[in-house]
């Protein structure tokens, strides 16, 4: 333990200047997320009980493809950004917090191309 | 009495939190839920992208009496979420901060949790 104080040894590291990109980030894709994941609710909930055939042509609609896929890459990024934060907060072992949060990050990455694909796939690829 | 053995405050076993840190505290978990949920839809969407048969067990699942729990949970945790985050966004510009005005948007957020929940699945099971 030191008894140089905080900003003894912080003094001269020079500003982290990452942490209001974060916060910036966080907030305009929950924007966005207000109307985008009440279109996606409203869709899903007026597609219930449709079979593979009528959520296809549904999907392949050019603004659906479009709004789903925008829709899945701003999910998946304002939850990343947002599960970070939670590791930050409750994990407090240095080499397990950043295993944990580059993990949430690839994880996320993954599924968020995931979707992507599968979107495209169902709306473009017949079965 | 040595001072690691010092009660804290708010110590949170036995302190009983405030309506606005529940609601705090609630937002983060539900927000933690919804990463669950979007890994759901991403299988959901891979199977649309696999094809009738994979598609057909993944709606014949979700339209189970489990199914339906899980999903009637993720609406639940998806409109507060959503409810609260506006609420945040309000903040975010410094409206609302005072704490009467924040115990009755708080509560305005529970409310509408449980009307646009009971609507939007009276909405879905009478399609």
């Amino acid at each position: 333990m030191s008894l140089r104080t905080s900003l003894g040894r912080a003094r001269g590291s020079g500003a982290a200047k990452d942490g209001s990109e974060h916060w910036w980030q966080q907030r305009v894709t929950a924007v966005a997320l207000v109307p985008l994941s009440v279109w996606f609710l409203a869709s899903v909930v007026s597609l219930s009980g449709a079979n593979l055939e009528q959520f296809r042509a549904w999907l392949a609609v050019p603004c659906n493809t479009a709004l789903a896929i925008f829709f899945l890459l701003v999910v998946f990024h304002h939850g990343q950004l947002g599960m970070q934060v939670v590791i930050e907060d409750y994990v407090h072992n240095r080499a397990v917090k950043l295993a944990g949060i580059i993990g949430v990050k690839l994880l996320a990455a993954w599924f968020a191309i995931f979707s992507v694909v599968a979107v495209l796939r169902a709306a473009f690829v017949g079965a | 009495m040595s001072i690691s053995d010092r009660p804290l405050s708010p110590h949170l076993q036995v302190y009983r939190l405030p309506l606005v840190a529940l609601l705090s505290i609630v937002h983060r978990m539900t927000g933690v839920a919804l990463v669950g949920g979007s890994v759901l839809l991403a299988v959901w969407l891979g199977a649309a992208a696999f094809g009738a048969p994979a598609f057909a067990m993944a709606s014949a699942l979700l339209a189970s009496p489990l199914g339906k729990l899980v999903l009637f949970g993720f609406t639940v945790a998806y409109y507060y979420h959503l409810l609260n985050g506006i609420r945040h966004l309000f903040w975010d510009v410094g409206l609302g901060l005072d704490l009467v005005v924040a115990r009755a948007s708080g509560r305005l957020v529970m409310a509408a949790t449980v009307v646009l929940t009971i609507l939007t699945w009276a909405v879905g099971l009478s399609l």
